[in-house]
């Protein structure tokens, strides 16, 4: 193919670290023609990100090319020489990063850092070059374009310092874009905002872009060409509806049905087969409530301030019965961790009045509420599991702790089995209790957090965006999880999330936070597809759906 | 301009909440001092036969036999009006002997800092830009060389070679030769003041007296200094940031010197004012050895004579140097962290 812009034949990139030689792509192969856009889907370690950065020869010190080769406008730029190389750099290719904030000079007005991007290919006076800084801060549409020329990235939000990125990718006008993970970690609605304007950039200026995602609705929505890496290979490459309608090659099965979608369901994430040894371990039976007891947990009238300024939460008023699953979403900075800490009694409310099966557990300090008998009752799940669990404690130690601390139990035979039971139900393996964090995987880690949480048999459980730092194939295994504990032991779920499409298949019912306050409740299926409010459907239309056509139609 | 003005006011904040340390540092030492073995009254007593009663004569003289706490008040009250008693062994006043002694102190540490930081930041920069290199060692070998020769041995060892074996510094006695006329006093800086009256030959005396004494402190302090510097830029170098900078092509020089190397010169401000307070009080030994008249070797002098005014004062200036110090580098990081004046 003389005709494309950039081509990549049979790539190889090596990493030398202290386990020895690592092979994070072997032999990818592909092509780009001018102006498209092409999506490179994967879950983390497929190589897709690597692959990034070897054609713009980014790579750590420690990556290197071991074979193939890159052609960009027929030219090989695999071995030209780095000075060479660096008037590439930004005038034919330029990079978007993910987590845009770290990846602006903290020290630097924003303004001089896009001018300084400027002047790195072409000669020009200092107050011509932030002129046309200025301009494309206009371009990616920043509110007070002028203002924001002399701000700092920290006085920026994610969204807004994407924008400058962006906005220092496109100062030259290069021929070929990649966006590495461009809108991970920004909320729905601002992703969308984002992809849509880095599209509609991409497309005026005829860039060619290779959007770099783990999110098949994504790739799906702004891409006309995707192909998935696996482990460093290319597994398949398609049109979107094709790929995601008929995916050929077992792991991209496997990875459009561990993507949640508007229609999906928890039991459909994982095919049959596939789910791995589980044991059914018998629990004895809680009895059942009688008619007329409390529900299991009723907040009232809660606020909660922080210093000065407006409340980070306020008025409100929920209530989950036993076994039932309640979802909370919004943005961040919406409210929803806050107020998910107020109830499990990690932080104190300013107003408001929490009980747990009609018992007053708000007015208890949270510094003093371990010492309750009902913080057995009230666990919590983090959202990091590589952070939330002690780097010093084993599987074991880890899953033990709150037996010893809030179950009284003494070390020995009894509480072995009880931690090996725990395990089991989660479907850790035994073998693995005696390993420390860093030794297990992501998803074994969720798996211990998970175990943690439900040593002491709690009756509530809230899940703090629990499944937000896993892939999508090791979320779809821990969500089907959760759900069979949750039936198996009858055990309520406050489940905090910026992803409507899991909320929707994990939670019955789902409360809709916008800047501390509730904008809409009710039953997920049917407020998800039929929203009341203008805030909830913004939310609903910014996830991007695999199926474009389908989700249209939804909406 | 609002940035500015928060670092001001935080600046002021850290300050008044020093105080109360500041004055800690004020009693503690009048109770060492009068905790410490050897009596003032008899070391200054008119000889080793004087007898019992003229030794008490000086202590009431000098307020010795009234009870602790009385005394502990009455120098509180004099320090307060801006008084730090007598030095027994000059007779001068403790103020003027510091503030006579303080510039020569101040002079040295100051080139001496320069020296350290115009040497240190540069070579903590090759370093990290080749880590695990030739250069790369070469400079940890030399750090800890400069670690471990303290500062006394590499102080005569410069001596023994620029001076004795080479003849190119003048002999090692003080701040000028005892020949030389002095310009007039306006700053205490001798550089400062030969510019001042014009007198270039005496600006190069002073600069060559100066010079020794100065290396053998910063080979001292280079080592932290560039250690501290290779890590930042290290951290700095594999940052996000810096991969966008290379990502649009800048400049490789643009790359190292204004994207890493000024986020990486932010802890060094941090541990330069440090190392410069703990070099104020602690270059003695090279005060000593080159006879230079600072305020380290007078409270030395001081102490060794159980002589307690000068040695108090000394502490409470040392102390008032690192409040002011911190400060300046407090308001230096303000200057060159935006992120700093938001927490």
């Amino acid at each position: 193919m003389t005709s494309s812009l950039l081509a990549l034949d049979d790539l190889h990139v090596t990493f030398s670290t202290r386990r020895g030689l690592v092979e994070a792509v072997r032999g990818v192969t592909l092509s780009l023609g001018a102006g498209e856009m092409l999506g490179l889907v994967g879950e983390s370690g497929s190589g897709k990100s690597v692959t990034g950065f070897a054609i713009t020869r980014l790579l750590d010190a420690a990556g290197r090319i071991t074979a193939g080769n890159i052609r960009f406008r027929g030219q090989d730029i695999t071995r030209i020489s780095g000075s060479d190389f660096r008037h590439l750099h930004g005038a034919a290719m330029a990079m978007i990063f993910q987590n845009p904030r770290a990846a602006l000079n903290p020290i630097r007005a924003v303004g001089d850092q896009i001018a300084d991007a400027i002047t790195a290919h072409k000669r020009m006076p200092r107050d011509q070059a932030r002129a046309q800084a200025l301009e494309l801060l206009r371009a990616v549409q920043i509110r007070d374009p002028e203002k924001r020329m002399s701000a700092y990235p920290h006085e920026l939000s994610g969204g807004m310092c994407q924008r400058v990125m962006i906005a220092m990718a496109i100062s030259c006008n290069p021929a070929l874009l990649i966006a590495d993970e461009p809108t991970t970690g920004l909320d729905v609605t601002t992703q969308k905002v984002v992809m849509d304007l880095l599209a509609g950039i991409a497309a005026e200026r005829g860039m060619a872009t290779i959007l770099i995602t783990h999110d098949l609705g994504l790739a799906a929505r702004y891409c006309r060409r995707v192909v998935v890496m696996e482990q460093g290979r290319l597994v398949e490459e398609a049109e979107p509806l094709t790929l995601f309608r008929a995916p050929q090659h077992s792991y991209t099965k496997r990875l459009v049905a561990a993507s949640p979608t508007a229609t999906s369901r928890i039991a459909d994430l994982v095919p049959e087969g596939e789910r791995g040894r589980e044991v059914a371990v018998q629990i004895a039976r809680r009895s059942p409530t009688a008619p007329g007891t409390p529900p299991l947990l009723e907040v009232q009238k809660l606020a909660k301030r922080f210093d000065q300024g407006a409340p980070a939460v306020a008025d409100f008023s929920m209530m989950i019965s036993a076994g039932e699953s309640v979802g909370l979403v919004g943005e961040s900075g919406s409210g929803k961790s806050t107020t998910s800490r107020i109830i499990c009694r990690l932080i104190d409310p300013s107003e408001g009045e929490i009980a747990f099966e009609g018992q007053s557990i708000g007015h208890i300090p949270a510094r003093d509420f371990h010492r309750s008998p009902f913080r057995k009752d009230i666990q919590i799940v983090f959202q990091d599991p590589n952070d939330s669990l002690n780097p010093r404690f084993t599987a074991f130690d880890c899953i033990a702790h709150p037996l010893l601390r809030l179950g009284g139990m003494r070390p020995g035979d009894a509480l072995r089995q009880r931690v090996e039971e725990c395990a089991q139900r989660v479907g850790l393996e035994i073998a693995l209790l005696t390993r420390f964090p860093h030794q297990l995987s992501g998803g074994q880690k969720a798996r211990v957090g998970i175990a943690r949480a439900i040593a002491c048999r709690p009756r509530l459980l809230v899940l703090d965006e629990p499944t937000a730092a896993l892939d999508v194939s090791v979320q779809a295994v821990v969500l089907q999880l959760l759900d069979r504990l949750r039936r198996e032991d009858d055990l309520a779920f406050l489940f905090v999330s910026h992803d409507l499409n899991v909320v929707r298949m994990m939670c019955d019912r789902t409360i809709v936070l916008q800047n501390g306050r509730i904008v809409e409740q009710g039953e997920s299926r049917a407020m998800f597809d039929n929203p009341k409010t203008a805030y909830t459907r913004e939310l609903v239309e910014a996830v991007p759906h695999i199926e474009p056509e389908l989700a249209v139609s939804v909406t | 301009m609002a940035a500015f003005g928060a670092t001001v006011i935080r600046a002021g904040r850290r300050f008044l909440s020093s105080l109360p340390a500041l004055f800690g540092v004020l009693v503690f030492t009048f109770l060492l001092m009068r905790v410490l073995p050897g009596d003032p009254a008899v070391f200054f007593a008119s000889g080793p036969n004087a007898g019992k009663e003229e030794i008490e004569v000086i202590r009431k003289q000098m307020g010795l036999n009234k009870p602790v706490p009385e005394q502990l008040m009455l120098y509180l009250y004099d320090v307060g009006s801006g008084n730090l008693g007598r030095s027994m062994m000059t007779g001068q006043l403790v103020t003027k002997d510091l503030r006579e002694r303080l510039p020569a102190s101040l002079e040295l540490t100051l080139t001496a800092l320069l020296i350290a930081l115009v040497s240190a930041v540069p070579l903590g920069v090759l370093a990290a830009l080749r880590p695990g290199s030739i250069i790369d060692h070469g400079v940890r070998f030399f750090c800890a060389l400069g670690v471990c020769v303290p500062t006394f041995v590499s102080g005569l060892l410069l001596i023994y070679v620029f001076y004795y074996l080479l003849g190119l510094a003048p002999d090692p006695t003080g701040r000028v030769d005892i020949f030389a006329s002095l310009p007039p006093r306006r700053t205490g800086f001798l550089l400062i003041d030969f510019l001042l009256a014009g007198d270039f030959d005496g600006w190069w005396a002073a600069f060559r007296q100066l010079i020794l004494p100065a290396l053998s402190m910063a080979l001292f302090v280079v080592a932290p200094l560039a250690r501290i510097t290779r890590a930042s830029m290290l951290v700095s170098l594999g940052s996000d940031f810096v991969r966008t900078a290379r990502s649009v092509g800048l400049p490789w020089w643009r790359v190292v010197v204004t994207y890493a190397l000024r986020n990486a010169i932010l802890p060094v401000i941090t541990i330069a004012g440090i190392v410069f307070s703990t070099m104020l009080g602690a270059n003695v030994l090279v005060e000593k050895v080159f006879s230079w008249p600072g305020v380290a070797s007078y409270a030395l002098d001081a102490l060794l004579s159980s002589d307690y005014a000068p040695v108090q004062g000394f502490v409470l200036l040392m102390a008032t140097v690192f409040v002011i110090v911190n400060l300046l580098v407090d308001i230096l990081y303000g200057i060159a962290d935006p992120r700093v004046t938001i927490g």
